[in-house]
């Protein structure tokens, strides 16, 4: 019998693993990204073709990738060919879904994984963009994975690394980016949110269970808008816990 | 073309690719000559201070991490890198030796930001940061291999990346669409870690290829480190098999384990706690300057770090190895 206590990062992996279409092109980058698509290969999307930047595609995700890089990426998969091909494949509208992670996150989606404090005399120097400003340039849908506090959900990112609907409706387009792109949804340790179609900000669509509106609004460093109706997200099944605990991440790099 | 909107940040890599075909058609010989080395003559013969390096393709996976040690025990300096890295650069970083980064992303993976990174450059250390998304970078090499001083992309567009880079954004004469131009990055110096090469360096990798062909092409000097030295004939019998071909190439050094805490896919595995060394010992300047007299300075060539390594643990990381099943 599995302990049915999980922890908030479990279930953030659960109800993003949920999010991801089967048989959909998916951008994955590093971490929780790499788990949630990972559960979902062997729940709900066993046809997703994952994609990972430095050259593998369709993997079959036996073991957790620790590197974006690392064979594991291109276990058994239909090709392991160059970072140029992977991301001119997503610049030419190949990729259905992008799954980023960041440092912080803005009302309009916007990521940030450069410096937190100015550019030039950072407070803290952050790995940099890597595939994430891509990512969020060319795939069509893109799904953000973050812890949930209010220093990282913030009113403006210190530096727009990756693009959301940067300043608001219409705002991608006029920079040049590809139309038609942008973000849908955040996944949280809180909850899951998604953007209001017209003002393009970020708006509360469902509660992690236990959590309360009350305590999302603390935790997030803006306005987040309301629905009519906030939805309950369901909680971690036996199922995604046993392959979350022994398949997918037993070294327990992020559970 | 109007140029809509430049990056406020300094190219630091200047370019002219006439000066580049001349070198490639003067510098660079056609000749089938040994080019067998020592990883202490490749890097003394044709590593400067003040040069402009890049490594492919990261610290964890196909690096070439002897190589990589080699450049700070011979104490080079000032280097301007290329900085899409893992262990490789943040050692550099830690060793004090980078003076300027085009940079992707210098990251641990799983085990998040780098310490060696940090305090490099929130100290003021590295004196500038010029900010590149991974496909720009590579798209970059890919210009200059293609001998054009620009590609346009649709990446970098709207955003900080951006205005710390040193790209400019046009309205494509073509179509009327916005988009951002990359100019071409021609590399002083290359390191790359194959997985056979022979004498003259004809190249092949198996799993991903990176950006293994762009920066082979994209670069001025480059420096082959291979598991294995195979004859010429196995070369001519699997043409379709040759990445980098022997006149991009100006030294081949034999490295076995070469990427080594890293992974060569199906050769061997990583070694998690020889990465988790680093990771630890990293997190204090004492410690990473421990970690560096250990595995670099106490340690004359790449044979002695690998016995100092031990042949058991050697042993674990092929029993490691990805298999085609």
């Amino acid at each position: 019998m599995i302990d049915q206590t999980y922890s908030k990062t479990e279930l953030m992996i659960c109800v993003a693993a949920r999010l991801f279409e089967d048989g959909a092109t998916c951008f994955i980058g590093t971490g929780i990204p790499m788990l949630a698509a990972m559960l979902a290969a062997k729940t709900t999307a066993p046809n997703l073709v994952p994609v990972f930047e430095f050259g593998g595609t369709g993997a079959i995700l036996e073991e957790l990738p620790r590197a974006v890089g690392e064979a594991r990426t291109f276990h058994k998969g239909i090709s392991a060919l160059g970072i140029c091909d992977t991301m001119e494949t997503a610049q030419r509208g190949f990729i259905d879904y992008g799954f980023l992670g960041g440092a912080q996150i803005d009302p309009f989606g916007n990521l940030n994984s450069v410096t937190i404090g100015d550019h030039e005399h950072p407070k803290a120097r952050l790995p940099g963009s890597g595939g994430g400003n891509d990512v969020g340039s060319h795939c069509w849908q893109t799904i953000a994975i973050m812890q949930h506090d209010a220093r990282r959900f913030v009113p403006k990112v210190d530096f727009l690394t990756t693009p959301g609907f940067l300043s608001g409706p219409g705002a991608r387009e006029a920079a040049g980016l590809p139309p038609g792109t942008g973000p849908i949804a955040v996944v949280s340790t809180l909850a899951l949110m998604d953007f209001h179609p017209a003002s393009c900000r970020m708006r509360l669509k469902g509660l992690h269970p236990g959590i309360t509106v009350e305590e999302v609004i603390v935790n997030t460093g803006f306005e987040l808008l309301m629905p009519e109706q906030v939805a309950m997200n369901e909680p971690p099944s036996e199922e995604e816990l046993h392959l979350l605990r022994t398949e997918i991440d037993p070294m327990r790099f992020y559970i | 073309m109007e140029v809509l909107e430049s990056g406020i940040k300094e190219l630091i890599q200047p370019f002219d690719m006439d000066e580049f075909r001349e070198w490639n058609r003067i510098r660079k010989s056609r000749k089938l000559v040994d080019k067998l080395m020592t990883e202490q003559e490749a890097i003394s013969k044709f590593v400067y201070d003040d040069c402009y390096i890049g490594t492919e393709l990261y610290g964890t996976v196909r690096c070439p991490m002897s190589l990589t040690r080699e450049v700070i025990r011979q104490g080079k300096k000032d280097l301007r890198v290329c900085g899409q890295g893992v262990l490789e650069l943040d050692l550099w970083l830690a060793a004090g030796i980078v003076k300027k980064l085009d940079i992707t992303y210098i990251g641990l993976e799983v085990y998040g930001v780098p310490s060696g990174l940090r305090r490099a450059v929130e100290s003021g250390q590295v004196e500038s940061c010029v900010e590149w998304s991974n496909a720009s970078i590579s798209w970059r090499m890919k210009a200059a291999a293609m001998g054009v001083p620009f590609l346009p992309t649709r990446s970098m567009l709207g955003t900080d990346m951006l205005k710390y880079s040193a790209a400019k954004v046009v309205v494509d004469p073509f179509t009327g669409i916005k988009v951002a131009l990359l100019p071409a990055l021609i590399l002083d110096v290359a390191l790359i870690h194959v997985h056979r090469a022979d004498r003259y360096g004809n190249c092949q990798v198996e799993g991903i290829s990176g950006f293994a062909l762009e920066m082979s092409r994209a670069c001025k000097r480059l420096i082959i480190s291979a598991e294995e030295i195979i004859p010429t004939e196995e070369v001519r019998k699997y043409p379709d098999r040759t990445v980098i071909p022997y006149f991009l190439v100006d030294a081949v050094v034999h490295a076995p384990f070469g990427s080594y805490p890293g992974e060569m896919a199906y050769l061997y595995g990583r070694d998690e706690d020889g990465i988790k060394e680093w990771v630890e010992m990293s997190k204090t300047i004492e410690g990473a300057r421990a970690y560096l007299d250990k595995y670099v300075f106490s340690v004359k060539n790449h044979d002695e770090y690998l016995k100092l390594i031990g042949e058991e643990r050697l042993q674990q990381a092929i029993g490691l190895r990805e298999r085609r099943e």
